[in-house]
């Protein structure tokens, strides 16, 4: 049994069921992004987890002690929120030395690991201010201290990065990462962003109508898609319509070619769609990648170091990225142009 | 200048006569006491009787003490609406207004019947049971004003995620109140608190029905009883209303300081 257990919980809010049949088991030192769209129910899982909400049905227990039940001030979890929720009142150090003095730790105990708190949170000088004195990444910081003072023994992160700016955005994840890795403490964080999901978790669940779609590494996650959902949220996504000429061979037709996936598609007649990342399509010729499919290049899009082009292939529009190089202009629009793929990155998805 | 602003002008002036001449004319009065000078002799008469002194104190003390009631029913009340009952708000709204629509004198009379010495539970027949019930009777009196800051003060703050922060980091539900909605919520109390004050100091109906020996009935009696005093004394309860709303608006300023910093 995992240290984490979320079993069969639902989630009905009035008539609306937000949560469905939500599983989950998280090992003692995981980091577990939980990602979706908005009212994708990420957000009432975790609130379910830290107590602020009861689950309809199923059970939740962490360390082998059920949680369903219990108030939530009395479940040891850390929680950081994405509007900070620093005390006004307080001044940074009694911030993040509220729940020891709430566990009525003695006060020398209390000074020592607020010092060591807000030593690793990179804001050891900063005890004697008051919240409304910090810039909001400074802010989110100490509200990550203030969750981890006590020692909780699960960390809940919802939605920390989302009212900072980009930059910050991206310096603190990795920090909030490391911290994570070098207390090892098991984290479930909440994102609506695929970026902070992939970067910073051991493991990605996203979540769609209350389900979890797909659970695994962000790897798997990106590259190995199950479900339609899945492909289409994280990360672009073409996506091709082929007809099953064969499906004890693979044997599919794109546009008016015949491809060959050479893997059999058990089940699968008629029309169905296959996924293709940006990435993986080459423009022109390509070893290694023996499918070729003609079209006609219909949007150019030059980002810099990356050129993303549009390409109409009779029905079909594949969108790929290929590296500027300086010395060959970007192709013009209306050009024909042949792509060439590799038969396994012709992802084939279940609806 | 058109004549339109003149105009304006003569009704501000005729506004300010028409409030300031009482006043200025009571003051001159409470300063006559002595024949033929200006003297603070009525003031010093006042302030040295020692029935002022014990009914002021008397007031001073139930004043104190209606703050306190008031504030451990309002702050508890008004933060749970705000969290867990939305939609029953324009109910208490509507509830904590209500004494400003019902007089004094139908509460008190409804006191007296439901609390005479025949009832079940006799609150006027004994000493601390008639201040038990003024008590609960001027709370009423200071619910709109109470309620009205301390809901203003609790929309400054995110009341439900502070909650949950807090509910996070181990505090219970009274750890909550005192620790962390109380003190944010402190300014918006301590403005209610000044305007409870000037009631309660000022309050007639209800102490002289009890028949309790507070400011109110003494200021009464002097009225009736002498020539100048009665003037200082009113001096002085204006004196005491006017700081209390000078103490308010100070409150208030600091308050805008801290959050313009925010």
């Amino acid at each position: 049994m995992s240290f984490l257990n979320l079993e069969h919980l639902e989630k009905f809010f009035g008539p609306t069921r937000v949560v469905k049949d939500f599983n989950l088991s998280v090992e003692k030192g995981e980091f577990i992004s939980l990602l979706g769209p908005s009212g994708c129910g990420k957000t009432t899982v975790l609130r379910m987890v830290a107590g602020f909400e009861s689950p309809t049905t199923g059970a939740i227990t962490i360390d082998g002690q059920n949680m369903v039940g219990l108030a939530a001030n009395r479940r040891k979890i850390g929680m950081v929120f994405q509007a900070y929720a620093l005390f006004p009142n307080l001044t940074v150090a009694q911030n993040v030395g509220f729940g020891l003095r709430i566990a009525k730790v003695d006060k020398a105990t209390i000074a020592r690991r607020v010092a060591e708190m807000l030593a690793i949170v990179g804001l050891g000088e900063f005890g004697n201010r008051f919240p409304f004195q910090l810039s909001g990444g400074q802010q989110q910081r100490v509200a990550l201290a203030r969750a981890l003072a006590p020692q909780p023994q699960v960390l809940l992160l919802d939605e920390p990065l989302s009212a900072l700016d980009a930059k910050i955005r991206v310096s603190l994840r990795e920090e909030i990462r490391a911290i994570q890795k070098k207390l090892g403490i098991t984290t479930i964080f909440v994102t609506h962003d695929q970026e902070e999901a992939l970067s910073m978790s051991d493991r990605v669940v996203v979540m769609h109508n209350g389900i979890a779609s797909q659970t695994g590494a962000p790897f798997e996650i990106y590259s190995r898609p199950t479900t339609r959902f899945v492909a289409e949220f994280v990360g672009t996504l073409n996506l091709l319509t082929a007809t099953v000429i064969d499906a004890d061979t693979g044997t599919v037709r794109i546009g008016d070619t015949n491809v060959a996936l050479n893997r059999p598609l058990p089940g699968k007649t008629g029309t169905i769609s296959l996924a293709l990342r940006p990435e993986v399509v080459t423009l022109g010729p390509s070893a290694g990648r023996e499918i070729t499919l003609k079209g006609r290049i219909t949007e150019v899009h030059f980002l810099g170091s990356v050129i993303r082009i549009r390409i109409d292939l009779g029905g079909n529009s594949v969108l790929l990225d290929t590296f500027n190089t300086p010395d060959t202009p970007p192709p013009a629009v209306g050009t024909d142009a042949e792509i060439s793929v590799a038969e396994r990155d012709l992802m084939v998805l279940e609806d | 200048m058109s004549a339109k602003r003149i105009w304006a002008w003569f009704f501000i002036l005729f506004g300010m006569v028409y409030f300031l001449l009482p006043l200025f004319g009571m003051f001159q009065f409470s300063l006559k006491m002595l024949r033929g000078r200006y003297s603070f002799e009525a003031y010093r008469v006042v302030l040295r009787d020692p029935q002022f002194q014990t009914t002021f104190g008397y007031s001073v003390v139930l004043a104190l003490l209606t703050i306190v009631i008031g504030t451990l029913i309002v702050v508890p009340t008004a933060y749970w609406v705000r969290l867990k009952l939305p939609r029953a708000r324009p109910f208490v709204e509507f509830v904590t207004l209500l004494p400003l629509v019902i007089p004094p004198i139908v509460i008190v009379f409804g006191y007296i019947r439901l609390y005479n010495t025949s009832s079940i539970l006799p609150l006027t027949g004994s000493w601390i049971g008639t201040n038990i019930l003024v008590l609960f009777g001027y709370t009423t009196l200071a619910l709109p004003y109470m309620y009205r800051a301390v809901d203003t003060g609790l929309r400054a703050i995110d009341v439900a995620t502070l909650t949950e922060a807090a509910q996070s980091l181990g505090a219970s539900w009274v750890t909550i109140l005192a620790r962390v909605i109380l003190p944010n919520v402190l300014v918006s109390v301590l403005s209610g608190a000044f305007l409870t004050f000037a009631i309660v100091i000022g309050e007639y109906v209800f102490a002289a029905l009890l028949n309790l020996n507070t400011f109110g009935p003494y200021m009464v009696w002097m009225g009736g009883n002498r020539a100048y005093e009665p003037s200082a004394l009113a001096v002085i309860a204006f004196g005491i209303t006017w700081v209390c709303m000078g103490l308010i608006q100070l409150v208030t300023h600091f308050s805008k300081h801290t959050k313009a910093k925010r």
